[in-house]
């Protein structure tokens, strides 16, 4: 598999699997409604509001009242699926999802769009890479980082038939398709093992579990055989899956977040206390400079090329 | 249908007796709990108890065995640290039982010194941080209007609180998709935590505000029970967001109390509670 970098063709944005699929679920079922904050447009939600116009809730730009509405219409018997760039959306509102939404057990489903740096040069005020950490430290509410577009309609299709909080990250990055057997099937609270391998682990999620497959390929050729862990569910998190990676005996976790509070820092606690192996965690260090997302990835070390060096380190090869 | 308003006589001065004599109960519980508890908000307990026993024995239809009845009016108590009335209240209207009352505030008890939707039947939305109340309530109110139901939302702000921008934010939703469904009691006290409303961030005029923000106004002595029942019963059909701005006087029934910002979160002593039991009863 090339890098995302250079191979432009068969590359996804899972916002268009959330809009799809949510219009599905909404011709399937009355109760779904969607609320934005002026956000029709980068949440790709025009379909649906011309589908269901009354089931398009705009609030404009109010992010707390958007996220108070949402739990207000789950209150009403509603599936409210309240769609915002992610960083407004749980930075804005951070309050109100954890009162109205996390505490209150609303049955609301908070949807993160262009997480991460997707917005690159907009800088950090437009950068998502603390709202994992977070809605992740509420334990009450289900965290979920799909990868792929396949991965981006079970998350939704799961929050839908659950009863209760969920906030799933959806980047607008191109993602290929991960490669999946036929019968394929996604848990909240399993993760997935892409890649079986015993010299060590690689545990990814988002738009990072494509670059650990390409790693792990990079480091058969060397004789590594690395397991690559898609760690889509935060929250509940797979601990079975975590201890049997610790099993190998080194870590590398990868994620387009901060390395505090996200996926390494969850990885962290369950394999310090339990089984400790040697870890190196590759994420945002902090507010990120001028540069396109891409850009702030290499710059991070969030590439094919460094995540093999850093499990190559942690094996002292 | 259950049973569904609890509404008892036919004239209006009928109902008001019976609305105050749950009142009176009200008070002297909720004055009870925080007594015993040592620590609550009466100050606030007291002030909006006329409009709270307005609600739950008057205007409101409601099933205290099946609380989540898709078809009940609803209520949110936005300052949510007004329990002492608000649990006095519920365990009266029958949602839990009163003598589960003395737990206010213990360890471990469901009675947390703000409300748990999940934990106390009857409690809609967890509130306590102030200015959530209001959001929720008006999706509460766009999903009825999609449902066209006929349920009904109430809340009850106080007016300090109404220096949080949500809402405002929730209130020019409100106005937007004039959902009419929704009925905002201010408990306005013209106190805060510290000081008086004007004398911190003042809120007049507070009904031009709300005017500007595409709702109907109406102003009226919070504690007139005559006064406040056919504005909250639906009697008068509304195509806007009706706000109710309830002039209260914080601490109200109890002298020592009445007007004092002190008593926003105040214990009384032995010795106070003994006289203002005897004032609540007289």
């Amino acid at each position: 598999m090339s890098s995302p970098a250079t191979q432009k063709s068969g590359l996804f944005d899972c916002r268009d699997a959330y809009v799809k699929t949510l219009e599905a679920l909404g011709a399937a079922d009355e109760r779904i409604v969607a609320v934005v904050n002026d956000s029709v447009g980068s949440s790709k939600l025009g379909g649906f509001r011309d589908k269901f116009p009354e089931r398009l809730i705009n609030v404009g730009i109010a992010e707390q009242n958007m996220v108070g509405v949402g739990a207000g219409l789950a209150n009403g018997g509603k599936v409210a699926f309240v769609s915002g760039a992610s960083c407004f959306l749980t930075g804005r509102s951070l309050e109100q999802v954890k009162a109205d939404v996390a505490y209150s057990q609303a049955n609301v489903k908070l949807c993160g769009i262009s997480s991460g740096v997707a917005y690159g040069e907009l800088g950090p005020t437009h950068h998502s890479i603390e709202d994992v950490a977070w809605l992740r430290t509420m334990g009450d509410i289900t965290v979920l980082v799909p990868a792929d577009p396949w991965e981006t309609e079970q998350c939704i299709r799961a929050a839908a038939e659950m009863d209760g909080p969920v906030f799933i990250r959806i980047s607008r990055m191109g993602v290929p398709a991960l490669p999946r057997a036929a019968d394929a099937s996604f848990t909240i609270g399993k993760a997935d093992i892409l890649r079986e391998g015993g010299d060590g682990a690689i545990l990814a999620n988002g738009t990072m579990v494509c670059r650990a497959l390409e790693a792990a390929e990079t480091l058969a050729v060397e004789g590594i055989s690395a397991r690559v862990v898609n760690m889509c569910s935060m929250s509940p998190i797979d601990e079975d899956a975590i201890l049997a990676a610790a099993q190998t005996g080194a870590i590398v976790t990868v994620e387009e977040h901060s390395v505090r509070g996200g996926l390494g820092s969850a990885v962290a606690e369950i394999v310090s206390q339990n089984a400790p192996c040697r870890m190196k965690i590759l994420g945002f260090a902090g507010f990120q400079p001028t540069g396109s997302a891409e850009f702030l990835m290499e710059h991070s070390g969030l590439t094919a090329t460094n995540i093999a060096a850093s499990l190559r380190g942690l094996l002292g090869r | 249908m259950p049973e569904s308003r609890p509404r008892r006589g036919q004239t209006l001065a009928e109902r008001a007796a019976f609305v105050r004599e749950q009142a009176r109960w009200i008070r002297k519980r909720a004055l009870r709990i925080v007594f015993e508890a040592r620590q609550g908000h009466p100050g606030g307990d007291l002030s909006a108890t006329d409009v709270l026993a307005a609600l739950y024995f008057d205007a409101m239809r409601y099933d205290p065995a099946d609380p989540r009845w898709q078809a009940r009016d609803r209520f949110i108590l936005s300052k949510g640290h007004a329990t002492g009335a608000l649990y006095s209240t519920l365990a009266l209207a029958g949602f839990f039982p009163q003598e589960e009352l003395t737990t206010y505030m213990q360890p471990l008890s469901r009675l947390n010194g703000h409300p748990n939707r999940n934990k106390i039947p009857g409690v809609e939305t967890n509130t306590g941080p102030l200015g959530h109340g209001m959001p929720v309530a008006v999706g509460i109110a766009i999903a009825a209007q999609i449902d066209k139901a006929d349920y009904r939302t109430f809340i009850i702000t106080g007016d300090g609180e109404l220096q949080e921008g949500s809402n405002w934010e929730a209130a020019m939703t409100a106005g937007h998709r004039k959902l009419a469904s929704l009925t905002l009691i201010v408990d306005r006290n013209r106190l805060q935590q510290g000081a008086g409303t004007e004398d911190t961030v003042g809120l007049d005029p507070l009904d031009d505000k709300f005017r500007a923000f595409g709702w109907d106004v109406v102003e009226v002595d919070g504690h007139d029970i005559e006064a406040l029942l056919p504005l909250l019963d639906g009697s008068t059909p509304h195509d806007r967001p009706l706000c109710i701005i309830a002039n209260t006087v914080k601490g109200k029934g109890i002298s020592f109390m009445e007007n004092k910002a002190s008593w926003h979160h105040g214990v009384p002593n032995a010795e106070q509670y003994e006289q203002a039991m005897k004032e609540l009863d007289a």
